[in-house]
């Protein structure tokens, strides 16, 4: 974070080079720590020299090596990725609508992947976690594709209005599914659907981590590719077709890119909400709205919100849990408040 | 404000459309009534004795609470969405339906409470929330409208935390009476959830009206509108607190309703493509909203439970998508 208690007075002035190099340089260093504490802590803590030794030595008859490299390890990667997907696919989201308050739920990827679970639970009996990761992403998909098809995003491609209003309508159809299979399943159900609901990275393995590497990779790939023309979309529709944006294939990739990014987050981890609005607002604390540097500094937050998360929810109520969706919530509420009550953040 | 023709021809076909489905309600359901009987049975005439109880007992509590709720949200949803200027702002938005959830979340799981302490809690931890917000955006003794939505938005965050929370740890009995709840009813509503409710619809609505066309001018900056005479800070503050209050006594009434307060006013405003605050339109549209949806949980297919409020969820959805698929423009 910068020291930033000039920050109104600076907030018009254009934002130097070294500022942005050594915002981008602090908070992944703030990300490579806060990953190794990840690995160290949890219901059993292990020392900074044995962590070590888990990757020099690894010794799979030591119970500490093992906590480390089958559990704590994927559980690290998966929260950074989807830390990383949702940040990237808030700042996306954000930058196409226009809208500060735009965040990748909108687009009805949430609601789709929990009807799709909670289908898979109440229909086919699922009860693993594991199983419901490709439910959520078959639903995540289907609910995406929908609202695209839906809000003519290939068509109209400059009125985002017609897109979130797409999303809208389909969340709270989906949503008020969810709630009627819900209300006319047995108890178990709700159960089970309660806890995938929260939000949770707990006992997530190499496999989810796999799959969420590559949705991160391409969708990153995608982000960057069209940041430039984002720059130009975000001064408007006319300013941008004047600055040679092809506003059409801007749309098209940026949705497919979000529902890349965002559908893989919420089949993993649960919905997380909170995590993909509020990074963007960081990022923008040190950095100008040049989106070539927005996004990549939007995904760091969030990877450090989301893991950060993680690792407070192991501890708080240790041996047992809170699931990182609701601490994700608990910190980042005030902590955003407190961001929107010392700075002016800087408008879209 | 002046009356433009075309609003004053929707107002009234909203308001007739409601009658109807007034009519209808009363007098359908697993005990059939003509119309003639239900109007006898309205006004004392009857000579049904059963037919009256049922309609003045059971029916007429439930429509009214339903036309209260529905008016009470769509109302204020138009003043949300013009004070943040957001399309999308909306009391579910800024937290407060949030936060009148935490309360009656915290009285089901933690003490299994009935349904009185539970609308009560609803109610007070609605305002809480209002006072929270409010007090946690002002700076230098200003909120700022975009400053408002935002720490609404964080405080939200803060409470479906909590409110999830709530949910996991909670007893598996009490999460799933908490999502009852959450779901939002007109079941079993008697004159004791219609009558606080009508009083306070009618203590806010004289207030929202007075301040319609400030609200109006302050659409367009802070800096235009005082210079037309309006002082901003207090025009907000009247109608936020104003609009709160409508939430707030919706969601004691019948739980968190989905949807009638962000479409009840965006419909309204189509139809009667007015530049005006659609607030006596957008209350009609929301009461109409509301009635329609509780004729159809009334009527559910499959023999499923479908509250009230997720079969707004349901119409209000399906309406927006049909919508936009007929539409060039939107």
């Amino acid at each position: 974070m910068p020291s930033g208690d000039k920050q109104e007075a600076k907030a018009s002035r254009p934002f130097q080079r070294p500022k942005r190099l050594w915002g981008l340089a602090a908070t992944v260093l703030v990300l490579a720590g806060v990953s190794l504490l990840s690995l160290a802590v949890g219901s059993r803590s292990v020392p900074l020299g044995e962590l070590l030794d888990t990757f020099r030595a690894y010794d799979p008859l030591n119970n500490r090596h093992l906590v480390i490299w089958e559990l704590r390890v994927p559980r690290t990667i998966v929260a950074i990725l989807a830390g990383l997907a949702l940040g990237i696919a808030g700042a996306v989201m954000q930058a196409i609508t226009r809208n500060p308050l735009a965040e990748p739920g909108l687009l009805g990827i949430n609601a789709g992947a929990a009807t799709a679970v909670i289908i898979g639970i109440a229909a086919f009996q699922l009860t693993a976690m594991i199983q419901y990761v490709w439910f959520a992403f078959v639903g995540a998909g289907l609910a995406g594709i929908a609202v695209f098809i839906l809000g003519q995003a290939h068509e109209t491609g400059t009125n985002p209005v017609r897109l979130v209003l797409a999303g809208a309508g389909l969340s709270v159809m989906l949503g008020s599914l969810t709630g009627i299979i819900m209300l006319n399943a047995p108890l178990e159900v709700v159960d089970d659907f309660r806890h995938w609901w929260a939000g949770s990275i707990e006992g997530r393995g190499f496999d989810v981590a796999g799959v969420l590497a590559v949705a991160v990779t391409i969708g990153l790939a995608v982000a960057l590719f069209i940041s430039r023309d984002l720059n130009a979309v975000a001064l408007g529709r006319d300013l941008g077709v004047a600055l040679g944006v092809r506003l059409g294939r801007t749309w098209v990739l940026a949705c497919l890119c979000v529902m890349l990014l965002a559908g893989a987050a919420t089949a993993s981890t649960g919905p997380i909400g909170f995590v993909g609005l509020v990074a963007p607002h960081m990022a923008r604390l040190i950095t100008s709205p040049d989106h070539r540097w927005l996004l990549p500094l939007s995904a760091l937050f969030a990877a450090i919100l989301l893991l950060c998360a993680d690792i407070v929810g192991r501890v708080v109520v240790a041996p047992a849990e809170v699931a990182a969706g609701i601490v994700a919530l608990l910190i980042g509420g005030p902590f955003f408040i407190a961001v929107v009550r010392r700075y002016r953040l800087a408008r879209l | 404000m002046r009356l433009r023709p075309r609003a004053v021809a929707v107002c009234v076909a909203l308001a007739l459309t409601g009658l109807a489905l007034g009519i209808l309600l009363l007098g359908t359901g697993t005990f059939r009534l003509t119309p003639a009987e239900v109007f006898n049975s309205l006004f004392g005439a009857g000579s049904n004795p059963t037919a009256e109880r049922i309609i003045l007992r059971v029916r007429l509590p439930r429509l009214a609470t339903a036309a209260l709720v529905g008016a009470s949200l769509g109302m204020a949803g138009a003043i949300f969405q013009s004070l943040s200027r957001n399309p999308l702002g909306s009391p579910d938005i800024i937290g407060f339906t949030t936060g009148a959830a935490t309360g009656a979340i915290l009285q089901i799981v933690l003490f299994d409470a009935g349904p009185l302490g539970v609308s009560l809690a609803a109610f007070a931890s609605c305002v809480a929330t209002t006072v929270a917000v409010l007090l946690l955006s002002m700076k230098n003794g200003a909120t700022g409208g975009y400053r408002l939505v935002l720490v609404g938005v964080g405080i939200g965050a803060i409470l479906s935390g909590i409110n999830t929370l709530l949910l996991v740890k909670g007893g598996l009995d009490q999460a799933a009476a908490a999502q009852i709840w959450l779901a939002g009813s007109l079941n079993t509503r008697t004159w004791a959830h219609v009558i606080p409710a009508a009083i306070g619809f009618a203590a806010i609505v004289p207030v929202v009206v007075l301040n319609a066309r400030q609200t109006t001018l302050l659409e367009m900056g802070d800096d235009i509108a005082s210079q037309l005479g309006v002082v901003p800070e207090r025009t907000r503050l009247t109608m936020v607190m104003a609009a709160v209050g409508l939430t707030a006594i919706a969601t004691a009434a019948a739980g968190p309703i989905a949807f009638v307060a962000l479409a009840g006013p965006q419909l309204a405003r189509r139809l009667t493509s007015s530049p005006d605050l659609p607030l006596v339109s957008g209350a009609l549209m929301g009461a109409v909203l509301l009635l329609l949806a509780d004729l159809v949980s009334q009527r559910p297919p499959f023999q499923v439970n479908m509250p009230v409020g997720l079969t707004t969820g349901m119409l209000g959805g399906f309406y927006l998508l049909w919508l936009l698929t007929r539409k060039r423009t939107i």
